[in-house]
């Protein structure tokens, strides 16, 4: 076996040095009864690297991937153009292969690069400190939830009908065992948001509003009189950013009031990979920073007096706190996140701020273009690189017909919000760089076919 | 000395002492080199993209278009590849010798599994396309799901949690689903003194009071107090199998039908799978949930610390309760996702969605790609190898170093030491920074708990005995060191990028992004 490198006179003189006669011997404590006499019947035997990725390759070849149809999925998750130098970087076996800075002596590069990330998360979303990671966005928005419940004491969190309605479901699994009161209603077919609804619902009891920017129509809008609504009765305002693309171009919800900003950093270095594993973003205000959950790096100066930097704060976390901790959280997503940090480093603020007007300008093209369908109306007033079209009919429907004829459409209201039918006429329909004039005259004309 | 007629040195004067090498003007040593952040040698001007021109559409922002400098410091290609190599050189990593971190099992990461992760196929696939579009993926997490289900002998798998503690969540979630689906309401999760810490701060994420099981003195659950705190207020026990004092728990199956006769359930963490995949599964030891890190057993790449994929097996009580989605093979052979929408038909009492959407896809592609290289011949073999380099290593060193449950028998796929018999003032922390200047990754130091000065040691089974004995030598200079009282030793590492690093200093006055000092 190619992975192996004991040999069979190593195992001999290894177990004779041990003084065991048998490899048996060292599963002495397991039970009889369960101890498997041989190899596991019904599976395959070891097999060739070249027979293995054969059989990979036939399952790969089952999918329709992105660079293959005309793409205008986003509700989420959306596909960017990674510069060739990320993957690169983030496959040296020294960051590839590593673990979890234990000892920082060995670990300055991968601590100071999620130094260096933590900076750039703060800044993009406007806030004073980032940490070093979560999962994803919709474990991320939920420990927000929670440290509202920390900070306030309240247990009553408002739910923004534009939260991405997976974020929600998370949520309402896990409020299920703390017992969180959490209120939330389906999104409308609206052009404005419902923050006047939610200022209108603040009351003592609330914990935290919820809010995601741009939302799950794509809407934008002003966060500061709900983050002033909120902070006044005593609660948090906590703004999900699912696309950080979008903050090269629209302002940072932490200039805007919110006291934690939580997102998804996928589109930023990290591929789609049908969902995971994605990066969870998480920041906040100073005042509130040993609140936060997850991992913190932190910079200080070795023996000799020359800067480094190590793992802090973790009189928060569980290997320390055990069941008083802020969270149950033990890995960040470290290789997603050098993903993210390099991918940034190579944007810059200037290539950030060229992308998200590329991606706007295109997603205004196509919004006109698509609007001028028969049977196709634009919701939104503004958007980032994603809107809402409303169809004249059942858009799970369409999207699946056209993906049968190889245009991968956006994401239908229906599969967002099954217990909403009286939406399932939208179409999110998100456009990036990489949606090229064509691509967009090929949707308008299917939209055209199928809603004749 | 030997010198060409130009003048120029063939041969080197003989060196007295290399440390008392000068120091250079930039702060370099040669190949090891000084890195500046990215915001002390990057600009805002600057970048290392190129897009093209944006067409003139006017602005839809809703009057939010941002106006403030972010402060995101670009760099070109060039000097962005150069950073992060120059980085890169200041890590330890599998792919530099042995990494023995115990319980955290580093063992090599193929590279065929990083190809097939990039596949178009599977790496650029959008989470929410329509099914008939994405079959080959829903394939490979029902392929997965099958081959964790077989070599754990469970009845079903929830794939979506993302790293091991988000599995201790799904599957204490599962637990107090069916506890109440019963309508038995119970309150605490009994959980080893030796437990990782996830283990505690999950079931007190759940709600649950958290009560201590002591150990016995042979390093193993106490088997008495356990069943003596039995009752009806007890949900659940969380144990590590084998433990991580790297001891099966013997008695395991005694745990678990005592457990399951007072009605609770048998939460096992799976971290340790990897001393017995292959060899014992742990349904057969009555288990009713076990999360799977398949960054440790399945190989996929610890990433500095993430991401982590942590599938759940679940017995046949537990298993209706999993969360969303999941995948299902029908008749004629097409793969259906279950998600919100088609629940009610296909599983009533799922406790719902724990992550937005499938799990860590590209973490299933490695983990598959992993199991099939391996097969149930090779899986066997992880598990024997394994456990033989470990004892190995025990053994070897169990002369000079103290092994506190040495006496009890073999150990499984890590060896545990601790620092009774090191000199006045010697400490695990010397020994584990003395690692470093031998040129190794230090063992997990100070975990588990119950013993002082813990120092556990997991090899892997992609270790070759060469690479063992190199270790060896090297644990076996320092023990004896620490013994001896030799105070150099307190100063290591003498080699590495940094000396030690002032821990106190960091969490007393956080500094956690940067600040242009220009702007204080």
């Amino acid at each position: 076996m190619r992975y192996l490198p004991l040999t069979d006179t190593d195992r001999r003189d290894m177990l004779s040095f041990i003084g065991a006669s048998s490899i048996d011997d060292l599963f002495v404590d397991v039970p009889a009864q369960a101890r498997l006499p041989g190899t596991i019947p019904g599976l395959p035997d070891h097999a060739s690297e070249m027979a293995v990725e054969r059989h990979m390759a036939r399952l790969a070849k089952r999918n329709l991937s992105a660079g293959e149809a005309p793409f205008f999925l986003g509700a989420g998750a959306y596909r960017h153009h990674i510069p060739a130098s990320v993957d690169h970087l983030i496959q040296r076996g020294e960051f590839l292969t590593a673990y979890t800075p234990y000892q920082p002596e060995i670990a300055q590069g991968t601590l100071q690069v999620l130094f260096e990330f933590q900076t750039q998360v703060a800044r993009l979303l406007g806030c004073d400190v980032a940490n070093a990671s979560m999962y994803d966005g919709s474990t991320a928005c939920w420990e927000a939830i929670v440290m509202a419940r920390r900070v306030t004491k309240r247990g009553k969190a408002l739910l923004s009908s534009g939260l991405h309605p997976h974020y929600v479901s998370v949520a309402q699994t896990m409020a299920k065992f703390t017992g969180d009161a959490l209120a939330y209603r389906a999104p409308t077919l609206d052009a404005a948001t419902d923050i006047d609804a939610l200022i209108g619902a603040i009351d003592k009891d609330t914990s935290c509003v919820v809010v995601q920017y741009p939302d799950i129509l794509g809407r934008v809008a002003d966060l500061t009189p709900l983050a002033e609504a909120a902070q006044a009765a005593g609660a948090l305002l906590v703004a999900v950013v699912t696309e950080p693309v979008a903050l090269g171009a629209i302002r940072a919800p932490g200039s805007m009031g919110a006291d934690i900003v939580v997102g998804e950093g996928q589109s930023i270095g990290v591929g789609l990979q049908f969902g995971g594993p994605y990066l969870g973003l998480f920041a906040c205000k100073q005042k509130y920073v040993r609140q936060m959950p997850g991992r913190l790096c932190g910079e200080t100066v070795d023996a000799s007096g020359k800067r480094g930097f190590v793992l802090t704060l973790s009189t928060r976390e569980q290997h320390i706190r055990r069941e008083k901790a802020t969270s149950n959280i033990c890995t960040n997503s470290g290789l997603c996140a050098l993903a993210f940090s390099v991918h940034m480093t190579l944007l810059g603020e200037k290539g950030l701020r060229d992308l998200a007007g590329l991606n706007h300008a295109l997603a205004c093209q196509a919004a006109d273009r698509l609007a001028q369908v028969p049977g196709v109306t634009l919701l939104n007033d503004s958007f980032f690189n994603e809107f809402t079209l409303i169809l004249s009919k059942d858009a799970r429907d369409v999207v699946r017909t056209l993906a049968d004829k190889g245009v991968l459409a956006g994401v239908s209201l229906g599969r967002l919000f099954p217990a909403a039918p009286e939406i399932g006429n939208g179409l999110v329909v998100a456009v990036t760089e990489t949606v090229t004039p064509e691509d967009i005259e090929t949707l308008a004309k299917a939209l055209e076919e199928e809603l004749a | 000395m030997t010198m060409l007629k130009e003048g120029r040195p063939t041969a080197p004067a003989p060196v007295e002492d290399a440390h008392m090498a000068p120091a250079t003007a930039t702060g370099n040593r040669a190949l090891m080199l000084e890195e500046k952040l990215i915001f002390e040698i990057g600009s805002t001007e600057t970048t290392g993209v190129d897009f093209a021109q944006a067409p003139l559409t006017g602005s839809r922002l809703g009057n939010l278009a941002r106006t403030d400098v972010i402060g995101l410091p670009g760099l070109s290609e060039q000097e962005t590849v150069r950073h992060y190599t120059r980085l890169s050189r200041q890590n330890y990593a599998i792919d530099l010798g042995l990494f023995p971190l115990g319980s955290c099992t580093m063992k090599h990461n193929p590279r065929l599994n990083e190809k097939v992760a990039r596949m178009p196929g599977f790496a650029d696939i959008h989470p929410l396309q329509p099914q008939s579009t994405v079959q080959g993926a829903l394939g490979v997490i029902n392929e997965l799901a099958f081959w964790l289900i077989e070599l754990t002998g469970m009845h079903g798998v929830a794939m979506t949690p993302k790293a091991g503690a988000h599995g201790e969540l799904c599957g204490l979630l599962c637990i107090r689903a069916a506890l109440e689906a019963r309508g038995d309401a119970r309150s605490v999760v009994l959980v080893p003194e030796s437990a990782h810490g996830t283990n505690p701060a999950t079931a007190a994420f759940c709600g649950y009071k958290v009560e201590d099981i002591p150990a016995t003195p042979e390093g193993r659950v106490d088997l008495e107090a356990l069943k003596a705190r039995l009752g009806p207020d007890v949900a659940a026990v969380m144990i590590t199998n084998p433990n991580t004092c790297g001891l099966f728990e013997r008695d395991m199956k005694t745990i678990s039908d005592a457990v399951h006769a007072a009605g609770a359930f048998v939460y096992c963490d799976g971290a340790n799978f990897n001393a017995i995949v292959g060899r014992v599964r742990p349904g057969d030891l009555g288990v009713d949930a076990m999360h799977i890190n398949l960054h440790k057993t399945f190989s996929t790449p610890h990433g500095g610390g993430g991401p982590g994929s942590g599938p759940v097996v679940l017995s046949e009580a537990l298993a209706p309760f999993g969360p969303l989605p999941y995948t299902a093979r029908m008749a004629d052979g097409t793969i259906h996702l279950i998600e919100e929408e088609n629940v009610g038909e296909e599983m009533p009492r799922s406790f719902g969605r724990m992550s937005a959407f499938h799990g860590q896809m590209g973490m299933f592609t490695r983990a598959l790609a992993y199991i099939l290289s391996h097969g149930a011949d090779g899986l066997r073999q992880v598990a024997e190898d394994a456990v033989l380099n470990a004892n190995y290593i025990l053994r070897s060193l169990d002369d000079v170093l103290d092994a506190p449950f040495g006496q009890s028998g073999p150990c499984m796929h890590e060896a545990l030491f601790s620092d009774k018999g090191l000199a006045e003032g010697f400490t695990t922390l010397d020994i584990a920074k003395g690692l470093i200047d031998e040129g190794f990754h230090p063992m997990t130091m100070y975990f588990p708990l119950v013993v002082h000065g813990a120092m556990l040691v997991e090899p892997t089974e992609t270790e070759s005995k060469a690479a063992l004995d190199q270790f060896i030598l090297a644990l076996r200079s320092l023990a004896e060191r620490a013994k001896a009282g030799d105070d150099a030793l307190k100063g290591a590492p003498y080699h590495a990028p940094r000396r030690r690093l002032d821990e106190t200093l960091a969490a007393r006055k956080p500094v956690l992004t940067w600040t242009d000092p220009g702007m204080v």
